[in-house]
């Protein structure tokens, strides 16, 4: 079929709805390999929309792309657990058989290899996403099979021959994927009957239902911790025509994937909380931000969906009560950490760019489509079912007396039980590596990248809001490895990851990268350790979003944490050292203009 | 005691922060008496013969000749100042980093649409500086140990600045001398 029509047929199954572009550039994507300028043209003209915005979505994610991405588009996740498990050798391997480099594409155009950002299998490491299908613990064995595979024009979800426990066998999802539930709480992975806390929430008034979470002092999960009922209440109270609920499926912290696991197992759970919150705050419309790295989960979801329509706990007469209407649907992301921003989310989810919006106003009173939204965790919507289910005074006994209840912990890196933790908050790091068979860990990345990396000798801090606040991600970090490689690993993601638009994020990171591999190439000097101290505080304080606000925290946390291996890597004897190299500079023009170095430029 | 000395020079920069120097108006006549100025485009003074108490440098390092300047400046003054955006971050000549030099070259001496189709060459004269691969800040080539940010730094913020290395007090900068919009 022409390029042409493909388009039209596009554009007209999104009925030309630019809320919708970033959908139609998602099917133009995956019809034609990437994202071609003719296509960028034609969808900005059938939108209305300027050319500039469709390139602006096309460029922002990771899984659209403005050359070729090869008719099998290898995604291989590049985070620094993978690089633990044995990254660099799959690469290598993917390399040798398919005949081309990472970041290129072959010249057939049949196979592409691109590095991407953790992709939330932090526990079966290293793995990649291939035209869609998640392959985990990759071996060079494997990748010598996929890679035949591909010449031989096979489809990759055939190449799924054994799959991971539970849901991950259903029909729907057929993924090799496992859930790795190493412990069990009461809150999030219990056993949950449908319809226990919607049908309970209906006989109260939505008052009542946010008193009952207030009560239950629930904190969002994603790991800032603000009062979820708060939250709710203020959204109520924005007076509006409209509201929404919005989960937030967008895990993209490195090392965390419980997200993955909730939504495998305990969906039911995660959209009964969105219709209680639906039902709290009075919005008829609920949508799940669904991270792209998890589509192979959606039609599980979507089915998931369906059924809880025929029980009547979401959809219409929702939970039994005449007249209340709240139904769920699934948006798509395409591959950006930023879009777990709240306001980066919102934007996404309205087909833009994920840009962090300015702040206030907040999507309580300005959210999706300007309407007043409350965007929640999936592990906070998950809490909040389960509390209309068994009560605030239930939920209070769990945990301590500042962070009630369990936290979900995606527990990954140097330890012998990789996976996910359902625990009592105030559980201390030591406790939690007995458990998870990490006992001589160096450090623990807690919070992942934006979080703190704690050392050996504070293993008795515990997680909670009081301590230590987890959006869940725990990397164990053995005695063997090189606390700078972690770092320098965390910092290449968040120069990654930073949507560009704060000059202190997009170019400070950068500049802190280089500072650390001067430091690390034994060039620094102590001047170098506090000017990456104070321009980690200028990111911090300069950038508008939680992204730029955080990004300085591997390098901060380890300074603070882990002092002496900078202070043994600097020189002392001098307090500046440069890495100019005047030959090395002249180099290039010269080979252009036959020019020399004389005497006077070697000293 | 003697008057401090001062030095100054323009790198790969527009003179405008020299110029901006020059704005500080009749106090330039309150500068003379307080200060004395050594080598610099101000009074055409090309070579050191003394050390110099601080040294003010405009412009970051393109080619090799302003390498060169800077080492010397370094080697001559005991405090070295760089002064305005291009000292700092390269500035607007630093906008070619992102191009290979020998694109640039090309672009501007041959393929370029005003350059003479007979006189086609990119200068190669062994007298000519050699241009460096990107351009530097200062502070990546040698020590710096204060940065005056602007483009210019107001004739203000210059005359604070030096009279505070001057004194050898503190400098106060209030808001409004370091707000740029």
């Amino acid at each position: 079929m022409p390029k042409q029509g493909i388009i039209k047929t596009i554009l007209a199954r999104h009925k030309k709805d630019k809320s919708r572009l970033i959908e139609i550039v998602r099917d133009v994507q995956s019809a034609l390999g990437w994202v071609p300028p003719a296509a960028v043209a034609e969808i900005a003209e059938a939108l209305n929309v300027s050319k500039v915005d469709v390139e602006g979505v096309a460029t922002f994610y990771h899984f659209f792309s403005g050359a070729p991405a090869g008719r099998y588009a290898v995604y291989l996740n590049d985070n620094f657990v993978a690089g633990m498990k044995g990254r660099a050798e799959i690469a290598a391997a993917f390399e040798k058989e398919a005949k081309c480099r990472f970041g290129e594409t072959t010249a057939d155009g049949l196979i592409g290899l691109h590095a991407t950002s953790c992709i939330g299998m932090n526990d079966q490491e290293p793995s990649a996403i291939i035209n869609g299908v998640v392959f985990t613990k990759l071996t060079k064995a494997k990748v010598k099979q996929i890679v035949a595979a591909m010449k031989a024009g096979r489809d990759m979800a055939r190449l799924v021959t054994t799959c991971g426990d539970g849901a991950n066998q259903s029909k729907l999802v057929r993924a090799m994927v496992t859930n790795n539930i190493r412990k069990k709480g009461p809150v999030i992975l219990a056993p949950f009957k449908p319809g226990e806390a919607i049908r309970r929430a209906v006989t109260w008034t939505p008052e009542d239902v946010i008193a009952e979470i207030k009560r239950s002092n629930l904190l969002g999960r994603g790991g800032a911790g603000f009062p979820t009922g708060l939250k709710w209440d203020f959204c109520v109270q924005s007076q509006a025509d409209r509201h929404y609920v919005v989960c937030n499926a967008d895990e993209g912290e490195p090392g965390t994937f419980k997200d993955r696991v909730i939504l495998t197992e305990q969906a039911h759970l995660l959209f009964e909380g969105m219709a209680v919150a639906g039902y709290a705050v009075g919005a008829k419309e609920g949508i799940l931000y669904l991270r792209a790295e998890y589509a192979y989960l959606k039609n599980h979801l979507e089915h998931v969906l369906e059924a809880l329509r025929k029980k009547a706990i979401i959809g219409r007469n929702a939970g039994g009560k005449k007249g209340f209407i709240f139904d769920i649907e699934i948006k798509m992301g395409a591959g950006a950490y930023i879009c777990g921003e709240e306001s980066a989310l919102l934007e996404s989810a309205e087909g833009k760019r994920g840009e962090p919006r300015d702040r206030p106003p907040f999507p309580v009173t300005y959210g999706y489509l300007g309407y007043p939204t409350t965007v929640n965790n999936i592990e906070t919507l998950c809490a909040a079912a389960r509390i209309l289910a068994k009560g605030a005074g239930w939920f209070k006994t769990l945990g301590t007396a500042k962070s009630a209840g369990t936290k979900l912990l995606s527990v990954s890196g140097d330890c012998r039980k990789p996976g996910v933790y359902e625990v009592e908050f105030g559980l201390s790091l030591q406790k939690l590596l007995e458990m998870v068979g990490g006992r001589d860990a160096q450090a623990v990345q807690v919070g992942g990248p934006s979080g703190t990396c704690v050392s050996r000798g504070q293993f008795e801090r515990r997680i909670g809001f009081e301590d230590l606040p987890t959006g869940g991600s725990i990397i164990v970090i053995g005695p063997h490895r090189d606390m700078f490689d972690v770092v320098h690993n965390f910092m290449d993601f968040f120069i990654e990851e930073s949507c560009g638009w704060c000059a202190p994020c997009r170019v400070g990171n950068s500049l802190l990268k280089r500072k650390l591999e001067k430091i690390m190439s034994g060039k620094g000097t102590i001047r170098d350790l506090s000017d990456l101290e104070s321009w980690g505080r200028i990111i911090k304080t300069m950038s508008r979003c939680g992204l730029g606000q955080t990004s300085p925290n591997p390098i901060l946390t380890t300074l603070q944490n882990f002092r002496h291996l900078y202070e043994s890597k600097v020189r002392h004897d001098t307090d500046f050292v440069t890495e100019f190299d005047l030959k090395a500079a002249v180099h290039a023009a010269s080979g252009v203009t036959g020019q020399k170095l004389t005497e006077a430029h070697h000293e | 005691m003697s008057k401090p000395i001062i030095a100054t020079a323009s790198l790969a920069g527009c003179f405008g922060c020299h110029m901006s120097v020059l704005d500080i108006d009749d106090r330039i006549l309150t500068l003379i008496d307080l200060v004395e100025f050594h080598k610099s485009p101000i009074d055409d003074i090309k070579t050191f013969s003394k050390i110099c108490d601080v040294g003010l440098i405009e412009g970051g390092c393109c080619n090799s000749e302003n390498v060169e300047t800077l080492r010397e400046f370094r080697k001559n003054c005991k405090v070295l100042v760089s002064v305005g955006e291009c000292a700092i971050m390269g500035g607007l000549p630093a906008m070619r980093n992102g191009i290979p030099v020998k694109d640039c070259l090309e672009e501007a001496y041959l393929h370029c649409p005003t350059v003479d189709p007979a006189d086609r060459m990119i200068p190669n004269d062994p007298e000519l500086p050699i241009i460096l691969d990107k351009v530097y800040p200062c502070h990546e080539v040698v020590k710096i140990d204060a940065f005056l940010p602007g483009c210019p730094p107001s004739a203000e913020l210059i005359w604070k600045a030096l009279v505070a290395l001057v004194e050898g007090k503190p400098l106060d900068l209030t808001y409004d001398l370091v707000k740029f919009d």
